[in-house]
């Protein structure tokens, strides 16, 4: 079980590693930081200069090493544009961000747990085709055109909900509403899934034979099993949110890093471009390993399964 | 006693080689969209990028225009009809292209990983881990951000990088089972090229799987062509397309809604109708 768990921390550790190579090259062949700080007339001495000083003309091993050094010391450069720390400029928008993610999480799984609940149960009916079609159309719209929709009907035509930017707790609405549309058609569509293949299996069959109400059957033997495989969704789920984040963000003309990553590529401002993205690449490596641990930790089956492997 | 799946015989599936009424409309308007965008040159009445700024914001027939420029015009006065129907054009090259680039880098990486083996599947593993933990809007963000000269055929290309690693576990996972299978076995024990045993004998046992993947793939990826160009990011005027114009028409969503609406329409039921296509593909080959 703990091989098992080095082996997950070790390929998380190299896709960390992969990540970062990612930005250093991408640093790299985005621009020259000799001409961007001291800018296009400089002379040859002053730009040979500084290479020499920050070390721009030693062999490329060596700069990621320095780079690497900079990265563990949180020192991730300072922004083109607003001349901040690029890391503190991050930072300061990921409350918004968060403000957003936390309860789009809680509307999708309220939305989308109980209507995949709802369409394995009654599969095949009307209902499961419906809620199926639901999903594959809250699927299938982008973030950006529902947006742009709600914004006309709410803020333009009705003018009930502020059209952009974070005004009162009715600018959350429509953005939660947007990003956990896609979410929740995600959850319902795995939670549908998982059931069918819990209520499948002999033991439902059993426990209905054996007298048990169908609420309690589903309860108690059902739902815990289907719970397990949701799990793995975690990581996609995360993705996904961040990618929608980042558009719907956009949208809403919402303060968070989703906007800053926008206004960041816009400007070529490749500093903070680097952090976000090593900042969401972060974050969804530590949450995919945390589905892996919890995985271990609530699947029993696994957890002796490696122990005996062992 | 009744039990908790109520299996109700699905009547539309009953008849073999019926296809559901959302289905054949989904087909019916892909058709007409692969249509505009085949034709589109001849379709156009107007100059797609003449501008005429004598006649901004006209409205569409619908708005109360005039039959001119059934489609309005835009804030360039450029005619919206005829955008529309070039942008359709691009959106369904790039989607295309990218689609099938992402399935041939995918599937090629997914079968030389079962066929080598060790350290090559151990390192194409990394790189599916890798892809699969970034999401793909910021990643192409970053990538459009620092490549330089940021043009259609950079964008194409970075499109084709969209969803490649689903392809590849799928077409590894597919090429592990068959490499165990005595078909296969008795191919190497007759002294068949590797290449030829991928290429010619496990492929086609992925074909099935790898296209249904490729139906569910392409609304995604007109979903992160749009997404990105909406953005800003991406194609540049004046060469356009629906996400383009409906980061355009956003703009004006206060004077001229119909900017907005018309792309958006389009997208939405593209995305939609390439998608119950797909997931109906997908019943198919879950029951077969």
């Amino acid at each position: 079980m703990i091989r098992w768990m080095l082996g997950r921390i070790g390929r998380a550790a190299v896709t960390l590693l992969l990540l970062l190579a990612f930005t250093f090259f991408a640093l790299k062949i985005s621009a020259d930081p000799a001409l961007q700080i001291l800018g296009p007339d400089a002379g040859t001495d002053a730009v040979h200069a500084f290479r020499a000083k920050w070390g721009l003309d030693e062999p490329l091993w060596r700069q990621f090493l320095a780079y690497l050094l900079n990265v563990l010391r949180l020192d991730l450069g300072i922004s083109y544009r607003t001349t901040e720390p690029a890391l503190d400029l991050v930072i300061s928008r990921v409350p918004a961000t968060l403000a957003l993610m936390i309860p789009t999480t809680i509307v999708a799984v309220a939305l989308g747990v109980p209507t995949g609940i709802l369409a394995a149960c009654k599969r095949g009916t009307s209902w499961d085709r419906g809620i199926t079609l639901l999903s594959i159309i809250g699927f299938a719209i982008p973030n950006f055109l529902i947006g742009v929709l709600l914004i006309y009907l709410f803020s333009v035509k009705l003018g009930w909900l502020p059209p952009s930017g974070i005004v009162d707790w009715r600018s959350y609405l429509m953005p939660v509403f947007i990003m956990a549309i896609a979410e929740a058609a995600i959850f319902a569509r795995f939670t549908r899934s998982a059931m069918i293949e819990v209520l499948e299996h002999p033991m439902v069959e059993t426990a209905l034979a054996g007298g048990f109400s169908k609420a309690k059957v589903l309860a108690v033997h059902v739902l815990p099993n289907a719970a397990l495989p949701l799990l793995t969704i975690v990581g996609l789920f995360a993705g996904s949110l961040i990618g929608g984040g980042v558009v719907t963000e956009n949208v809403f003309s919402w303060p968070g890093t989703g906007r800053l990553l926008v206004e960041s590529v816009g400007a070529r401002d490749f500093t903070v471009v680097q952090c976000t993205v090593l900042l969401i690449g972060v974050t969804m490596i530590v949450t995919n390993l945390l589905v892996d641990v919890c995985y271990l930790w609530v699947d029993p089956r696994l957890r002796d399964a490696k122990r005996r492997s062992k | 006693m009744s039990a908790i799946v109520e299996v109700v015989p699905a009547e539309r599936s009953s008849v073999p080689g019926s296809i559901p009424f959302l289905v054949r409309l989904s087909i019916l308007f892909t058709l007409l969209l692969l249509f505009c965008a085949v034709f589109a040159q001849w379709l156009m009445v107007h100059d797609a990028t003449a501008t005429n700024l004598l006649n901004r914001f006209a409205p569409p027939v619908l708005f109360g225009g005039d039959w001119a420029h059934p489609l309005g015009t835009d804030n360039l006065g450029r005619d919206m009809l005829s955008l529309v129907l070039r942008a359709i054009q691009v959106s369904f090259l790039v989607a295309f292209i990218g689609t099938i680039g992402g399935a041939v880098i995918g599937t090629i990486l997914g079968l030389t990983a079962a066929w080598a083996g060790g350290v090559v599947d151990d390192i194409i593993g990394v790189l599916v881990d890798f892809q699969a933990t970034m999401p793909f809007l910021v990643l192409a963000l970053a990538l459009l951000a620092v490549l330089p000269g940021a043009d259609m055929t950079l964008f194409i290309v970075i499109m084709c990088i969209y969803g490649w690693e689903r392809y590849t576990r799928l077409a590894r996972s597919v090429a592990l089972a068959a490499k165990e299978s005595t078909f296969v076995q008795a191919l190497t024990v007759t002294g068949t090229p590797g290449w030829r045993i991928y290429l010619l004998h496990i492929l086609p046992n992925a074909t099935g799987i790898l296209l249904v993947n490729m139906s569910l793939n392409f609304p995604a990826t007109i979903l992160a062509e749009t997404s990105l160009n909406f953005l800003g990011i991406g194609i540049q005027p004046p060469d356009t397309s629906l996400g383009v114009l409906m980061g355009l028409g956003r703009n004006h969503i206060y004077n001229a809604p119909w900017l907005a609406l018309i792309p958006g329409l389009v997208i939405l039921l593209a995305t939609l109708s390439v998608s119950l296509i797909g997931d109906w593909l997908r019943d198919k080959m879950d029951q077969a």
